[in-house]
């Protein structure tokens, strides 16, 4: 028991990470009908800013307050990742908009080859570690032995993820932005002759999916502290599995995937094989696909003649 | 860059515009420097007592950015008003010359490259002469068959049935796999290993096929990827068959008809009285590749003809009209799979006999994102095309590490051949911006009625995932 509570507790942690960059396969996805096959490099460049950020604040200017530390590097990793998928969007999948359905997707292939090789040429091949971020934790139960603990950081991505999801949703349906991108999703062209700037919308989903994608970038990197240029592949694919398991293009269920994503694989690992934890979450993906392609809050996708 | 970046300068009837080329090159100068300033600017180094620590060079941050500007703007200002001149010029509607000037070249330059890929060793031999030759014949010449026979197998799925597979390496593993633990525990040679190398990884095909027959485009690409990860991550970790990472070494080399190509007394060189090189292996291996990747080609000519290949192409434009017109869609598909599947094992024990050591490096996604891309680089479903992207991708690449007087220009450190996947993925994006439809469009058809008519690209729907997403 103490042991399943354990890796519930770790799995939602990860889950959230999932969740987050989830959010911005479904939004991009939903908006234009394109797999961003890129953003798990994003997600990993996002990571590899937040810790330039936090080296920087720690090293040379010498800031103390985790806390505070963490809330700069939370904000430039956002802002400068943002402008990271506003220029891919711009450079590779605006001008290929309308051109054959494969077009997008073999730019993106190429955009994922891109980022992880130019992070690799800039920032070298080998593992960065830091020092952990967050220390300590609460015990949650103890007895038998085994001992459940919450760490803080692990609660930190917690909240961070719960009040970043709430400001993300009312953006998202309370602004003038958010019902743009809503009127988007559902017919451009429509959308377009009521006035509504299509090419500025679909940039402004880019930057908010970019911007999910940091908060889990910096997440993971305090969670792990170690990074390296390829740890954008797997977690990309694993988000991606999490939107569609979740149903792709709907915004909750990128959430729900997520969680569900992160608890199968850490209970997998938990109780089955930790060899084979990839695994686990790639025939969550096949099987997702094959017998429940409309995912679990997803509109069941109807072929037209 | 507004809205209007792509047109500054000087559109047609009007005059150049230097203000905005300026301001344009200015605000992209800006979004460089942003974008270069985080992974650039700063450099993260492990020092001596493992600590990670920052470095700055902004000498090569402010180099880069100014390089991006200066670009753009010489964009703006000379490549970007040609363009428009040209698009501007009135469209000539028939120009029957040349045409056939594409049908005179057409006709002539699949017999004269085969010709030149045969001869292509003597001529390096006669050139480099023995030592020199190795590498060209090697590095060149059998890399890029590989890659064009792979290219080729991906074509009859991808290019023709219209079915996107981005686990294609997962075959290919298959193949070199079967080859290399076969040949080593039962000792089995080349020649018998080759087809059943072939038929496990069509079996896998048709395994892997099935499941994923219901669904369409961008989903059966992930499918796909998620396969051919799977695939990979069990020949990682079922260490006792595949030995893990560590891979399978000392794997027997494919040998000339029962003659193995060594100094021994028995040995290739011996037997028909030559001097012992190490390049009569090599150029052996050439020849070995060249005949599968011919085979691998002709059996697509040949299949396109047959009512087979005939339905993968209309499965491809358009799934519904082809099940109404009742044909069997699974079975259509699943051919596909499978024969697309057995191309790649060829090509797997192949590389496996070639290298002698595999292990689940060589079988990476990067590799299926390289095969797709010279394929769809190519113009899918154009094997001349499939072919001509497999050069320019693979001795491009290839040629990256040739490059040895670049260390002269910028110092001792710098090493071209960590830039090629870096330039690669830069290239597939550069690609798709410039022919999204790949080098060969032109399309023609399998069957005709009186004459031999090359489709434009524009008429070919080229897939069922063309349909938008709306």
């Amino acid at each position: 028991m103490d042991y399943f509570v354990q890796q519930l507790i770790n799995g939602i942690t990860l889950g959230s990470i999932y969740g987050l960059i989830a959010i911005g396969y479904t939004m991009v996805y939903g908006i234009i009908g394109m797999v961003n096959f890129a953003h798990g490099d994003v997600f990993m460049v996002s990571a590899f800013i937040a810790l330039i950020a936090f080296l920087i604040l720690t090293t040379w200017l010498g800031i103390t307050s985790i806390a505070l530390a963490l809330f700069i590097v939370l904000i430039v990793s956002m802002l400068f990742t943002a402008l990271v998928n506003w220029t891919i969007e711009r450079v590779a999948y605006r001008p290929l908009r309308g051109s054959f359905r494969l077009a997008p997707l073999i730019s993106a292939i190429g955009m994922s080859i891109f980022l992880s090789n130019f992070v690799q040429v800039a920032q070298g091949p080998r593992n960065k570690s830091i020092p952990p971020m967050v220390r300590g934790d609460f015990t949650l139960l103890n007895g038998g032995g085994f001992s459940v603990a919450l760490s803080y950081k692990q609660l930190i991505i917690w909240g961070v993820t719960a009040a970043l999801l709430v400001v993300f949703w009312y953006v998202v349906a309370k602004t003038p932005l958010g019902r743009n991108m809503r009127a988007c999703e559902q017919d451009q062209k429509m959308a377009a002759l009521v006035g509504v700037d299509v090419n500025r919308t679909v940039a402004m989903t880019f930057v908010i999916a970019a911007a999910l994608a940091a908060i889990a970038g910096t997440m993971y990197l305090m969670n792990y502290g170690v990074l390296s240029f390829s740890d954008g592949f797997i977690p990309g694919v694993k988000a991606f599995t999490a939107a569609v398991l979740g149903g792709i293009g709907s915004l909750p269920g990128a959430v729900v995937g997520g969680l569900l994503v992160g608890l199968i694989e850490v209970m997998w690992s938990g109780y089955v094989s930790i060899d084979y934890k990839d695994v686990a979450a790639f025939s969550v993906l096949a099987i997702t696909l094959i017998f429940l392609p409309q995912g679990l809050f997803g509109r069941p996708d109807v072929e037209k003649v | 860059m507004s809205e209007t970046s792509n047109t500054v300068g000087a559109a047609p009837g009007r005059r150049f515009d230097g203000i905005a080329a300026l301001k344009d090159a200015g605000f992209t100068t800006l979004v460089a420097f942003g974008l270069l300033l985080p992974l650039v600017g700063f450099q993260t180094v492990t020092d001596v007592r493992n600590v990670l620590i920052l470095q700055t060079r902004f000498p090569l941050l402010v180099a880069l950015t100014a390089c991006i500007g200066v670009g753009r703007l010489a964009y703006a200002c000379s490549i970007s008003p040609w363009l428009e001149r040209r698009a501007a010029r009135p469209v000539v509607a028939a120009r029957p010359a040349r045409f056939d000037g594409w049908a005179i070249a057409g006709t002539w330059f699949v017999p004269f490259a085969i010709g030149f890929v045969i001869v292509y060793p003597m001529i390096v031999l006669a050139v480099n002469g023995r030592a020199g030759a190795v590498t060209w014949i090697d590095n060149f010449g059998i890399q890029i068959l590989i890659y064009v026979m792979l290219g080729w197998g991906l074509n009859i799925v991808v290019g023709l049935a219209g079915l996107l597979d981005l686990g294609y390496v997962a075959f290919y593993a298959v193949g070199a796999y079967s080859y290399a633990l076969l040949a080593k525990t039962f000792g089995l040679s080349f020649w018998i290993l080759l087809p059943l190398a072939g038929c496990l990884a069509s079996f896998w095909g048709l395994l892997l096929g099935f499941p994923v027959l219901r669904l369409r485009g961008d989903y059966l690409a992930i499918v796909t990827l998620a396969f051919g990860e799977i695939i990979r991550m069990v020949l990682i970790n079922f260490v006792a068959l595949t030995n893990g990472y560590a891979g399978i070494s000392s794997i027997p080399r494919p040998t000339f008809f029962g003659i193995p190509f060594n100094a021994d007394d028995d040995g290739f060189a011996a037997r028909f009285g030559l001097e012992f090189y190490p390049i009569y292996r090599t150029v052996f291996l050439y020849y070995l590749i060249l005949a599968l990747a011919l085979l691998t080609a002709f059996v697509t000519v040949r299949l396109r003809r047959l009512p087979v290949g005939r339905a993968w192409e209309a499965l491809r434009e358009d799934e519904i009209a082809c099940r109404s017109l009742g044909i069997n869609t699974t079975n259509t598909k699943l051919t596909a799979f499978a024969i697309g599947a057995m191309f790649a094992g060829f090509a797997g024990s192949f590389f496996a006999a070639r290298q002698g050591f595999i292990s689940p490096e060589s079988f990476t996604f990067l590799e299926s994102a390289t095969i797709l891309a010279i394929v769809v680089l190519g113009g899918m479903g154009s094997q001349i095309g499939v072919a001509i992207a497999a050069i320019v991708m693979i001795g491009g690449t290839e040629i990256l590490r040739q490059l040895d007087f670049l260390k002269s220009i910028f110092g001792q450190d710098f090493d071209p051949t960590q830039y090629r996947m870096l330039l690669f993925g830069l290239g597939m994006v550069l690609m798709m911006r410039w022919r999204p439809r790949g080098l060969i469009t032109r399309r023609t058809p399998s069957v005709f009625l009186k004459e031999r008519k090359s489709i434009a690209a524009d008429f070919v729907k080229q897939g069922h995932f063309t349909e938008g997403a709306g």
